[in-house]
């Protein structure tokens, strides 16, 4: 069971990394294309806004954590 | 256009991992000898091709939509974390990926590590097996990934096998690290790709319709480099906005 584990953590950090937000964002805006897409809605534009904003605002919370870092040194 | 693309972006994401493995290698071969650094590589290589030809057929029986779907999305969120990474690297707040430094601290970590007396130097087949099996394994993901969603595994894994053969025959010349290669720059390139393709794909596989069809990859490359080279500009703007602050 502890090695099954190990595997699963590594497999998790292998793939989502730092930030796990993005890949809970990745889901949910995958979730949301699916649903505009089959209303008629092209969902791509849902997918692509949602992931950019993510990553931006992913990039600015390490800004803000290095910016802390450096004022506390 | 897709294939192109696709060879491209494995070579080079296969180029990066390839020279941060040499960096592993040769740091082994020089202070515990060659023989480790062989077997360590030779069990990585099997290691890494019996997961290519284990996971390739498997996910070819996937439906592709589906397909697209999953790995597209793992694709995506792959290629955000090295997009993310990159972005940091190149706006100054994440130190830039240095062989030279990297290949130091292993020759110290490696010789202070002793023992390699014995028929077999365990230690050092271990470093250098998980040195190139773990660099190897994020080509494999792309390897796969791109092979099961356009059906070009092939392709993919020759690109990865060319990277592997230009790196280790330059790695052989100069005999070592290959502080050279633009390494975070390729970062960026790779981030953009991948994260480029995951989108395109999953996209597919969730049921939307791009405009243009295979062709609007160009577009959402491009717009994923422009988000991402504005990113890059507004850290670096504010980096020096702090630094004047504190001088």
């Amino acid at each position: 069971m502890g090695a099954l584990r190990r595997f699963g953590l590594f497999l998790v950090e292998f793939i989502v990394g730092d930030d796990w937000t993005l890949a809970v964002v990745v889901v949910i805006a995958l979730a949301v294309t699916w649903a505009l897409s089959h209303t008629g809605f092209p969902g791509w534009v849902a997918l692509v806004v949602m992931v950019m904003t993510a990553l931006v605002a992913s990039v600015g919370r390490a800004r803000r954590a290095v910016a802390r870092r450096r004022r506390a040194e | 256009m897709h294939i192109v693309l696709l060879v491209l972006s494995t070579f080079f994401a296969a180029t990066v991992e390839m020279v941060e493995a040499l960096t592993i290698v040769l740091a082994v071969g020089v202070t515990r000898g060659w023989r480790p650094v062989v077997m360590g590589m030779t069990g990585a290589f099997v290691a890494l091709g019996g997961l290519v030809a284990l996971l390739g057929p498997a996910v070819d029986r996937i439906p592709l939509n589906s397909l697209r779907l999953v790995v597209g999305g793992l694709l995506l969120v792959f290629g955000l974390q090295w997009l993310r990474k990159a972005i940091l690297r190149a706006g100054g707040l994440k130190a830039l990926h240095d062989e030279d430094a990297i290949y130091k601290e292993e020759l110290g970590r490696l010789q202070a590590a002793g023992g390699g007396q014995g028929r077999v130097d365990w230690y050092g087949v271990t470093v250098a097996f998980k040195g190139v099996f773990l660099e190897g394994l994020e080509v494999v993901f792309i390897v796969v990934t791109f092979g099961a969603t356009q059906g070009h595994t092939g392709a993919a894994a020759l690109a990865a096998v060319a990277a592997l053969v230009v790196v280790a025959g330059i790695g052989v010349v100069v005999h070592r690290p290959l502080t050279r290669v633009p390494e975070n720059t390729l970062k960026f390139v790779v981030g953009i790709m991948l994260t480029s393709f995951g989108l395109f794909w999953s996209a597919e596989g969730a049921g939307a319709r791009w405009p243009g069809n295979d062709l609007f990859i160009l577009a959402v490359i491009a717009m994923t480099a422009a988000v991402a080279g504005a990113t890059v500009a507004v850290l670096r703007a504010g980096d020096t906005s702090r630094l004047q602050a504190l001088g």
